[in-house]
């Protein structure tokens, strides 16, 4: 709060108002709503319910397809993570240090940012189409045949590509910022002392980007636990069955398409948690901010 | 290659380009390839998929993705999905950015007794993607009877504090001096919002439009589950159906359903190239 403030007493609440009433119908009730049902048993038809305690919760526990899912969305989240950062870094540098066409490579490499993920997703179904898509093709000149949607590794490695190329830019973006903040004396400093551009990579311009890394750390595991349903819901072609699915895309598939609400709740619950203790993570790691300049 | 013998080529310099464009053909070609199979026959598609030629249906299938419906009711035509799209888009932007400027007005200008319980209510919210209270947050708009309209499909969407965390960073860092110089002359809380605060925050306004714009623009699970009228249809909520319609039919609709999904990238895209400079800096800005 500023020291200066006003101190009108109805206007700020007022100002206040719309937004907390908004937030508390379609954010805490929600939410409360979902908690609660995540303790009980619903009949399908959605006529009564029973109170099972951590019922759902064990049983979500033992399910075996629950917990194959929970294994694919941790193996996709790192694999999409590690790829988008390490390839975007890798763009950042190069392009911070060109000259000629900078501005026409920064524009070419994150317009993509723009594209929604379900259009990224139908993009992928053409690149990966059974019959002539490009990448099938590349692929079986490696004598792999690529069989989208069918099979689950394949359908697996379709999302993870998809996913990488939606996030790429965003990523880029924000390297290519923390590069460009990184101060002219810094650099001419690094340059006299270490002849290697190499060495210097690693032991400048690596730590100095260490706050940006981190920062991208966490959305990008945020990105591909939620925002890659939408990629998910396409490169399945609504046919979710055998295919991998991520945890937030079988919320969805279990509660409403299968209409179980407890156990989809229960669901929704794990990964309240599980975003929760990121979130706190991550501005444990902001406080203590891992500074160098 | 030869150099020439006045003129050395730095090795490093070409490879530098070369991973750059090759980055940004990574990026590019298959839109590049969206545009020649809308631009071909659907049959010539159907047979060899993307190629190198460049047709001459282009004016015929975008006719045909603008005015042509898929759906039963025939209500979810291009233009009709481009339409929602843009209320869907302009609504949750402004939506956020009003109701954003007016909470952080409030929890930064003025001394309020329960300041801090309405900051962290507010800021709890951005723990919390709605993906994971989707199915709460639909049962609760079904029990509103808002299934189906705009309002149901953009408000609870606003009810995160994105904006409002944003503005909070931007209103803290104006000068102190500011508002005491305003209180001296005589301006009270809202000829000061009005007339110094917000011309103050334009550049940041139109950063958060555009960043929020084409958040809005690409939604995709919350316009699934609570639009189920054909009518209502977002560009991007309509893909899925384009592509399913792709699946199991002797011809299908090749150049429309590549036409429409360039329809559903092109108007967030254009934004984002336009005001690069607003866009970026609005959003490396607002995480720190």
């Amino acid at each position: 709060m500023k020291r200066a403030g006003f101190t009108q007493r109805w206007l700020p609440i007022l100002l206040l108002m719309p937004q907390l009433v908004i937030i508390a119908v379609f954010f805490y009730w929600p939410a409360a709503y979902g908690l609660r049902s995540s303790f009980f048993l619903q009949d399908p038809f959605g006529f009564s319910e029973t109170f099972v305690g951590f019922g759902n919760y064990l049983t979500l526990m033992r399910s075996p397809s629950y917990l194959k899912s929970a294994g694919f969305t941790v193996i996709f989240s790192v694999l999409v993570t590690f790829l988008s950062l390490a390839i975007a870094l890798i763009l950042a540098v190069k392009a911070d240090r060109v000259i000629r066409g900078a501005k026409t490579y920064r524009t070419l490499l994150m317009w993509v940012y723009a594209v929604a993920p379900p259009v990224a997703g139908v993009i992928g179904l053409i690149m990966f189409d059974q019959s002539w898509g490009p990448l099938v093709d590349f692929a079986a000149l490696f004598g792999w045949d690529f069989v989208l949607g069918v099979n689950y590794f394949d359908t697996a490695f379709a999302m993870v590509v998809v996913s990488v190329w939606k996030q790429i830019p965003v990523n880029f973006i924000f390297f290519l910022s923390g590069l460009q903040s990184i101060p002219r004396s810094v650099r001419e400093a690094a340059l006299i002392d270490n002849r290697s551009a190499s060495g210097r990579f690693w032991d400048v311009t690596f730590p100095l980007l260490a706050p940006t890394g981190f920062f991208l750390l966490i959305t990008n595991i945020t990105y591909s636990l939620f925002d890659t349903f939408g990629i998910i819901d396409t490169t399945v072609k609504g046919e979710p069955g055998n295919n991998p699915m991520t945890l937030v895309y079988k919320v969805y598939v279990d509660g409403f398409r299968g209409n179980d609400m407890g156990g989809s709740s229960a669901q929704s619950v794990i990964l309240m948690v599980l975003v929760l203790l990121m979130t706190v993570f991550q501005f444990r790691l902001i406080e203590r901010r891992i500074h160098y300049t | 290659m030869t150099a020439t013998p006045k003129r050395r080529i730095k090795w490093s310099n070409v490879v530098d380009h070369l991973v750059l464009i090759a980055g940004s053909a990574v990026m590019i070609l298959p839109v590049v390839m969206l545009l020649q199979m809308a631009s071909n026959p659907d049959i010539e598609t159907m047979r060899n998929g993307p190629g190198m030629t460049f047709g001459d249906r282009l004016p015929a299938n975008t006719t045909k993705a603008l005015f042509e419906a898929s759906g039963f009711s025939g209500a979810n035509s291009g233009v009709r999905m481009l339409y929602n799209s843009f209320i869907l888009g302009i609504g949750f932007a402004v939506g956020k950015i009003v109701l954003g400027m007016m909470a952080a007005y409030a929890i930064v200008y003025f001394r309020l007794r329960f300041a801090t319980l309405a900051f962290w209510m507010i800021f709890t919210t951005l723990l919390l993607p709605l993906e994971v209270r989707i199915l709460p947050s639909y049962e609760i708009v079904q029990k509103l009877g808002m299934l189906n309209t705009f309002q149901g499909l953009i408000i609870p969407l606003i009810a995160s504090a994105t904006a409002t965390f944003f503005f909070r960073q931007f209103f803290r860092a104006v000068p102190e001096e500011l508002v005491e110089a305003a209180r001296i002359d005589g301006a009270g809380p809202v000829k000061f919002f009005i007339d110094i605060l917000i011309p103050l925050s334009r550049t940041m306004i139109a950063a958060m439009f555009i960043i929020m714009f084409v958040y809005g623009w690409n939604q995709y699970l919350w316009p699934t589950m609570i639009t189920t009228d054909e009518d209502m249809y977002t560009l991007v909520r309509g893909i899925k159906q384009i592509t399913q319609s792709l699946e199991g039919t002797n011809l299908p609709e090749y150049g429309r359903a590549n036409m429409l999904a360039l329809l559903a990238i092109l108007p967030p895209v254009l934004i984002v190239i336009f005001f690069q400079s607003w866009f970026v800096k609005g959003l490396t800005e607002s995480d720190k």
